[in-house]
């Protein structure tokens, strides 16, 4: 017997602290498998995020630094210009991204910072308890959002790689899904080549992944990746925004 | 008609505001004050005022001084990372004198910190936080009926100074569930801003602003609001005393530490020692004076907080030198025992009544 | 000969999400009866047989709990 499948050494043995069925861990270990494929664990340097990947320094095996809310943008610069030849990336949520870090975000894409962001969209705060994020859909019941998000009060979901989109700086830029093994690795190849737009000096990159949030949703981890694949995707359609004319490969 | 009810604090503070004509909230997510903004959320609509989520804490604090400056009645709420993102805004409001109230339920520090219950924000809410030389009223609850009855006297005296009200809980006080009398609907009277910009029609033009370019007019803003402070400062200092008349030690404590210290105190007096209980319910404007009475008479103190040590500042300024002034500071991540503090009592009153005799 | 196992189920990493359960192929997965240290029922494979080793679960776990064999190719020789 061979081993096909094993446990990557991008991820330390300590056991998760995300929900059952939450899609943290899915891309935990994308990204971790990344990293060791392409050889780059032990030249990165990590940056976790308040929410629910707040701990995800203990998850990833390589250096981790702990950002507040919404600046892992800026932290991340400030590493890269101290460290150009080590490789640098962010973890973070949709409040984290695209409400508190709106500007840090916005200006690392602008300034095209050579680093690598790796955005968790649940369409909600999950740490906190379930209230309405940027990225919660019109009309879903959120704690601050009690009757349905209400567009014409607060207005309508932020779609962060559209946004993202017009910046020059941005070199990679795509949204992924976790909804299903075949969306997994796709989302596997988009992490990977975000990765490699960083190593070849590209410019910013950034993955958006469509993830699950059960506790605070209210549904069932598999109900949850279907409401993904029902409710989310049309509204933040997958695609690849942007890529550099030549992503050079490294490593496999 | 007042409703008896069982509520939990940051609920109860929540619903205190709307009582006391609170109709525009804007605040952020942060634990351990959730309860506030998704209470609002719901409670908002209800009674025709707005709640919205902002972006950020620095956001919110900036849409309550819009609000505020537009002559709302308007609060934000928040737990101490989030609070120290307020500080600049905080600063703008003190320099341009636009009332509101700021809710901080403490949580541990420094940095992204813990969840439990703390009381080291102390120095940031009292003594600035924000850059300039200003002062907010910050008021102390220590009970979930206190969390109600609190947001009516902080607009209250908010719009009465054209100032900035804090108040400072904490975790557990935000947390637990009490019984309480909801105070009545309705604030006395809608309050006249004629200073606010709400559209010069009919009057000069009003600007709401906190630049001083030129030096006297920066010093004559600075000698408004110290003059303020000192009418404050005079007028509104408020504390509640328990057994001092007789006591060798007077224990101060403030917030869920002085509910510890309460249970504590009551276990020494049931073996005789004679301690007393000093509860700041202003923390800005400090009592001190009645602090400095108290030390006149010979008594010492002992300061119990959930910090390393900040209130004890304030005591031992008032007290000055003429008695001790002793500290159980606990650190944040961990909240003190009855027991605990029992111990540090009966230590405090054998030296006090030897000091005594 | 001893078989080494297709699928390594760390019981104790699995919170019963049952996403390995709805995506293996040929519904091999089921949730046990029993539970772990943590109070969650864990998956367990019931037919070793049929299982391809084809790591659908494996890859959809998010505890990364499921490590996967496959048998080496076994050569038949036709004719």
């Amino acid at each position: 017997m061979n081993k096909v499948f094993a446990r990557s050494a991008g991820l330390t043995e300590t056991a998760l602290s995300y929900c059952p069925g939450c899609t943290h861990g899915i891309v935990h270990r994308l990204v971790a498998e990344c990293l060791e494929e392409l050889s780059l664990r032990e030249k990165t340097i990590g940056v976790a995020p308040v929410g629910c990947a707040v701990t995800a320094y203990k998850f990833f095996n390589c250096d981790m630094q702990q950002a507040a809310h919404g600046r892992a943008p800026a932290v991340a610069t400030g590493i890269k210009r101290v460290l150009p030849d080590r490789t640098v990336f962010t973890y973070q949520g949709d409040g984290d991204l695209a409400s508190i870090g709106m500007a840090e975000i916005v200006h690392a894409a602008a300034r095209g910072e050579k680093i690598t962001v790796i955005f968790i969209n649940n369409a909600i705060y999950g740490m906190t308890g379930g209230q309405m994020a940027p990225t919660t859909l019109a009309g879903q019941i959120t704690t601050t959002s009690p009757t349905g998000r209400d567009p014409e009060k607060v207005g309508h979901p932020i779609r962060v790689c559209e946004l993202l989109s017009s910046l020059q700086g941005v070199a990679f830029l795509a949204r992924v899904s976790t909804h299903d093994p075949k969306h997994v690795g796709l989302a596997k190849a988009a992490i990977k080549k975000a990765f490699q737009t960083q190593e070849a000096k590209q410019g910013f990159a950034l993955v958006e992944v469509l993830s699950t949030c059960p506790t605070n949703w209210g549904l069932s981890p598999i109900e949850s990746l279907k409401w993904l694949e029902d409710k989310m995707i049309p509204y933040y359609p997958l695609a690849t925004f942007k890529q550099p004319e030549e992503v050079t490969a490294v490593g496999s | 008609m007042s409703e008896r009810v069982m509520m939990k604090g940051n609920e109860a503070l929540a619903e205190g505001a709307i009582r006391a004509g609170c109709r525009f909230f804007f605040g952020y997510p942060i634990t351990p004050q959730n309860e506030i903004p998704e209470y609002m959320s719901r409670r908002m609509p209800q009674v025709e005022g707005t709640f919205l989520q902002a972006e950020s804490e620095v956001s919110a604090i900036n849409m309550v001084y819009g609000a505020g400056a537009a002559g709302a009645r308007v609060m934000t709420s928040s737990s101490s990372p989030g609070i120290s993102l307020k500080m600049e805004g905080l600063s703008y409001l003190a320099g341009s004198e636009i009332p509101c109230l700021i809710a901080n339920i403490q949580r541990g520090g420094p940095g992204l910190g813990g969840l439990a219950p703390s009381q080291s924000d102390y120095f940031q809410a009292t003594k600035g936080g924000g850059h300039g030389d200003y002062h907010a009223i910050v008021l102390a609850p220590n009970s979930v009926q206190e969390m109600a009855d609190m947001p009516g006297l902080g607009f209250v005296l908010a719009d009465r100074y054209r100032t900035q009200v804090i108040i400072l809980s904490d975790a557990i006080l935000g947390q637990m569930m009490e019984p309480l009398t909801l105070p009545e609907m309705g604030f006395p009277g809608p309050v006249e801003k004629p200073w606010a910009t709400t559209g010069a029609a009919g009057r000069p033009k009003n600007i709401i602003n906190s630049l001083g370019l030129l030096g006297e007019e920066l010093y004559a803003i600075n000698l408004r609001l110290q003059e303020k402070y000192g009418r404050i400062s005079a007028a509104e200092v408020r504390w509640e005393e328990e057994n001092t008349a007789d006591a060798d030690l007077v224990v101060v404590a403030y917030g869920t530490t002085s509910r510890i210290v309460k249970s504590a105190a009551a276990l020494a007096r049931a073996e005789g020692q004679r301690v007393g209980l000093f509860r700041p319910l202003t923390l800005w404007p400090f009592p001190s004076e009645a602090l400095a009475g108290l030390a006149e008479a010979g008594k010492h103190f002992l300061v119990a907080e959930m910090s390393a040590g900040q209130m004890v500042e304030d005591v031992r300024l008032a007290v000055n030198g003429k008695t001790p002034v002793a500290l159980f500071g606990k650190l944040n991540g961990i909240i003190p025992t009855v027991r605990e503090i029992y111990a540090v009592i009966k230590e405090n009153c054998a030296v006090a009544k030897d000091g005594a005799a | 000969m001893d078989k080494v196992k297709k699928l390594e189920i760390d019981a104790e990493r699995c919170k019963g999400c049952g996403l390995c359960t709805h995506f293996c192929p040929r519904g091999l997965i089921k949730t046990a009866d029993t539970f772990n240290s943590k109070g969650y029922k864990t998956a367990v494979l019931t037919d070793e047989e049929r299982c391809t080793s084809c790591t659908f679960c494996a890859r959809m776990c998010p505890e990364t709990a499921i490590e996967v064999y496959r048998e080496a190719e076994s050569r038949k020789v036709v004719g």
